[in-house]
């Protein structure tokens, strides 16, 4: 199976990467094709009545009581970013 | 007492023959004089190194000192440290400042280490040279036209090179043991679960484990015993208490059967390192092990299968890095699509972006079922190949690399050579298994490494071999010349 460029440009819009065709574009394309080729292997393996491993250890997802134990570290926190103000994330309008 | 492991120097300290407060001064000195060259560090943090051990050597003289209490070390910089930059070797985190401690470092400061700073890395975890870093490669001590491994190719090459005694790393495919092997020095990845992967930035989550690099078995027996045990903030973290790793060392391996697989011994392994391979195993009969040869049918599909699903686990993590909350953000965005996408192309490397599309790709409607489900069912295939030869033996052993080190640029451009590397260690990721590499000879004089894989909480069993190992030779105990 291989990767057309259109393709390339519908995943890395679901993967918010740009992307644009460019002269340049095959590389990424020739790599992309190359690796899932080599993905393709795991298609000859027979995985009748196998059930899919999603974690190591066949674990399920833990749970604790639903009560309040982190602190509010909202104003600390929010210095990390290089745009905030008053309790907010500044970023472009969204809203027409 | 450049030349001394861990084990070695706690008993000077302890005798009171060396500070560590001298100690940390030296390795920092070795540190600024290597810099340039070797390029191990992302920052170092002699300021806090040497406040640490201050505390360390009063703790000492009130009695207090633990076997780590004043040990410097280093931390890969994917581990959060408090006040510090931790930027994941990454553009995008370049300006990021961790609120918090993971709770490894936490744990090792308890223990009384000194941190030295924090190691270069591929970025973001993903690859097998160090090549990949936003901060420049990193250097093999040994050969400085060479590779050290990745992706904690940093911690390796800095425990190599003795600037620091010990390192933390981190093994999604074998980012412990690959660097390991490459740069000559011991290095173990836990059981999943076994230890804590809260503040450490996430890659693959189902696959990532942190780990001990170090000189010796008993050195990572020392570290592995701070670092392990259950934690309530990692909800992967597994609540079986840890056994003591340093009084396992020393059981003989009388009658321990080791299985070696035919299938890590075909096709693109180095004949030389197969040759190193057999001697070792000589030597481990001689410690009274039988060695019997067994099968893991499935190895061939390891790259493929782990290659759909940390993409896939990749992409899922990497889209918090939207370049609002933390992290890097682009100029000017138009837009907020254009503020996404920008700040993921600018903060973003090649390799990671590459892994990101792939990772998608095989998530995205149409093909999740072919490619992630499907990979997700020939990795419990790949699991129970291990699990089938654990009923016939203790351990399994191999090489831990195809090759030796390999020259900077050999192989960062072409992708599937590079993942071709992790051909001996990443099937161990995907069953959850702990493995280690320790050092096994020299192949075009460069270290190559022996891998061990244990069955599941197997880690003291995998120390006790690889310390045994040690005592019976010498190999762990060579320097690259300075």
């Amino acid at each position: 199976m291989s990767i057309s460029l259109e393709a390339i440009e519908r995943i890395a819009h679901l993967a918010r990467l740009p992307y644009e065709h460019t002269p340049d574009s095959h590389p990424i394309q020739d790599d992309l094709n190359r690796i899932v080729q080599m993905v393709d292997q795991i298609r000859g393996a027979d995985t009748k009545g196998i059930s899919p491993m999603a974690h190591p250890l066949n674990m399920s997802q833990v749970f604790r009581t639903d009560e309040v134990t982190e602190l509010n570290e909202r104003d600390q926190l929010m210095l990390l970013s290089s745009k905030a103000e008053a309790g907010l994330y500044l970023v472009p309008q969204v809203i027409e | 007492m450049i030349n001394k492991t861990i084990a070695e120097l706690s008993q000077e300290l302890a005798k009171g023959s060396v500070s560590s407060v001298e100690l940390t001064k030296a390795c920092l000195e070795r540190i600024n004089n290597s810099q340039k060259t070797l390029n191990c560090f992302i920052t170092v943090t002699p300021e806090l190194a040497l406040k640490q051990a201050a505390e360390a050597d009063k703790l000492r003289s009130q009695g207090k000192a633990q076997a780590l209490t004043g040990i410097p070390i280093a931390h890969k910089d994917i581990f959060c440290t408090k006040g510090i930059k931790t930027s994941c070797g990454s553009r995008m985190l370049d300006n990021f400042i961790a609120p918090y401690d993971a709770s490894i470092v936490s744990k090792l400061m308890a223990a009384g280490t000194v941190m030295l700073g924090k190691t270069n890395m591929d970025e973001f975890a993903m690859g097998s040279s160090n090549e990949n870093s936003y901060y420049g490669p990193v250097k093999n001590p040994w050969d400085l036209k060479a590779v050290p491994g990745g992706s904690s190719g940093g911690s390796s090459a800095c425990v190599a090179a003795g600037l620091a005694y010990g390192a933390t790393g981190t093994d999604t495919g074998g980012s412990i043991r690959q660097p390991a092997a490459l740069c000559g020095i011991t290095g173990i990845k836990p059981s999943y679960g076994r230890v804590s992967r809260y503040g450490m930035i996430a890659f693959a989550s189902s696959l990532d484990q942190a780990g001990p690099l170090a000189q010796t078995a008993e050195d990572c027996a020392l570290m592995l015993q701070a670092m392990a045990g259950y934690d309530e903030k990692d909800s992967t973290s597994v609540n079986k208490s840890v056994p003591d790793y340093q009084a396992a060392l020393t059981q003989s391996i009388k009658g321990l059967k080791i299985g070696l697989p035919k299938e890590f011994f075909g096709e693109g392994l180095h004949p030389d390192i197969e040759a190193s391979v057999r001697e070792s195993i000589r030597v481990l009969e001689s410690l009274g092990a039988i060695i019997k040869e067994v099968h893991l049918p499935n190895t061939h599909l390891s790259i493929p299968v782990y290659y759909v699903i940390a993409p896939a686990e990749c992409s899922s993590n990497l889209a918090r890095f939207d370049g609002v909350r933390y992290g890097y953000r682009c100029e000017n965005p138009k837009n907020l699509e254009d503020l996404y996408k920008r700040s993921r192309g600018e903060g973003f490397g090649q390799e990671v972006k590459r892994r990101i599309l792939i990772g998608t790709y095989v998530l995205s409607a149409g093909y999740y079922d072919a490619y992630y489900l499907h990979a997700q069912k020939v990795r419990r295939l790949i699991s129970q190949d291990y699990e089938n030869c654990f009923k016939e033996v203790d351990v399994i052993l191999g090489p831990t690399t195809p090759t030796p080190a390999f020259n900077i640029g050999e192989k960062s451009a072409d992708p599937i050579a590079m993942y071709l590397s992790d051909i001996y260690t990443c099937g161990i990721n995907l069953a959850g298994l702990p493995g280690l590499s320790m050092p096994g000879g020299f192949v075009e004089n460069r270290p190559i490494g022996l891998q061990l894989i244990g069955n599941y909480f197997e880690e003291a069993k995998l120390l006790n071999i690889a310390h045994q190992f040690q005592q019976a030779t010498d190999w762990h105990k060579k320097r690259p010349e300075k």
